[in-house]
């Protein structure tokens, strides 16, 4: 229980540090926001329960007025806004992520590289862009469309999870919480 | 860590937070049904009005918080001058700009502890389903104190980083930051386990 919650509750502080730190270029010269490659290793390593506790905590941060999502924003407002879907998928892409690496029994790269592009992209998407297509008036096709210029950054991003949670695997291989 | 809320004390503070979030949450319903333009535009001049009440500061503040929305306002402008709906392009706008500026209002004039206090009387239900309020209370303290911890090791290990390679920090600095994150949680496991019992 205590270990449960420690890890839930640190993974939601590794959301918020990844989404703040400005340093992290993941390509060179496209500043893309590190804080759904967070949300993509809170399902592959923490496994798909405590990985969208740790999402669903993070965003609770962030309702109550703290300044928690990339580029500092946060509060009530994001709720109301046109990228409200993405953040309501969040949780669900960290269940979807966590959902296929301990279900999926092949090679840990690869169950984390599917479960980050079925969670992270496949699934969040869906959420964003109904989001998109309700706030800003758009059929879904057309808010679908102002959805993909983020597909490449992401589809890197699901890259980056798969490499780090098998990195994550060979130099500690206890702590890989979805596949104990 | 520093919170959304304005250190400018306005009467909107003193107002209990339940009704504040109770009146928001009729007020965005009511707002995302409208879809004429002159009702949006009177609601989006009684959301400025209300923030011109609580003084300059406040509301040069209130419209700095709206600033991350350009991106979106300029696609709703180029996408209907395109296609020559204007009049649904700024109705949508504005009624984008208003719901955030009202929900930003009540973050700006609700301080963290009330609104937690409120979360942890909504939380109570949950108990049914095994969530004690406790655990949820102590899994946000520990997330509050926790960013802030995180926050400055990542830092630490950018600088070591800086300090050894002239080009930037890459993905790579994930993997220990990843590690940091894992390694805090169990002493934290560890510190709460020979302290108290859930």
């Amino acid at each position: 229980m205590e270990r449960n919650l420690a890890y839930v509750a640190l993974f939601a502080a590794l959301i918020a540090v990844l989404g703040l730190v400005p340093q992290i270029t993941l390509i060179s010269g496209v500043p893309i926001t590190a804080q759904s490659l967070g949300v993509m290793l809170c399902g592959t390593v923490l496994g798909a329960r405590r990985g969208a506790l740790a999402v669903l905590l993070f965003l609770l941060l962030v309702a109550l007025g703290l300044p928690l999502l990339s580029g500092g924003r946060g509060g009530l407002g994001v709720f109301a806004g046109p990228t409200v879907g993405f953040l309501i998928g969040f949780p669900v892409a960290a269940l979807v992520a966590g959902l296929v690496v301990e279900r999926w029994s092949v090679s840990l790269a690869f169950a984390s590289l599917a479960g980050a592009v079925l969670g992270g992209i496949v699934v969040l998407y869906a959420f964003g862009i109904v989001g998109m297509s309700v706030v800003l008036g758009k059929t879904l096709p057309e808010a679908a469309l102002l959805a993909t210029p983020f597909l490449v950054g992401d589809l890197i991003k699901a890259g980056l999870c798969a490499l780090l949670t098998d990195a994550l695997a060979r130099v500690r291989p206890g702590a890989l919480l979805s596949r104990p | 860590m520093l919170t959304l809320t304005s250190p400018c004390e306005t009467a909107l503070h003193r107002l209990p937070a339940a009704g504040k979030l109770a009146a928001l949450a009729v007020l965005t319903l009511t707002l995302m049904r409208l879809t004429d333009l002159r009702l949006i535009a009177l609601a989006a001049t009684a959301t400025t009005l209300l923030y011109c009440a609580q003084g300059r500061i406040f509301t040069l503040h209130g419209a700095r918080m709206l600033r991350p929305l350009w991106p979106f306002l300029l696609v709703l402008a180029l996408w209907h001058g395109v296609s020559g709906e204007l009049a649904r392009g700024a109705a949508i706008s504005l009624r984008l700009l208003t719901a955030v500026a009202l929900a930003n209002l009540v973050t700006m004039t609700t301080r963290l502890d009330d609104l937690i206090a409120v979360l942890e009387r909504l939380a109570q239900p949950l108990a049914w389903l095994g969530l004690k309020p406790r655990v949820l209370a102590l899994a946000l303290a520990l997330a509050i104190r926790m960013t802030p911890v995180l926050l400055a090791k990542t830092s630490i290990l950018l600088q070591a980083w800086h300090a050894r390679s002239p080009r930037r920090p890459g993905w790579r600095v994930v993997l220990p930051v990843l590690l940091i994150a894992l390694d805090d949680a169990d002493h934290v496991a560890e510190a709460l386990r020979a302290r108290a019992t859930l």
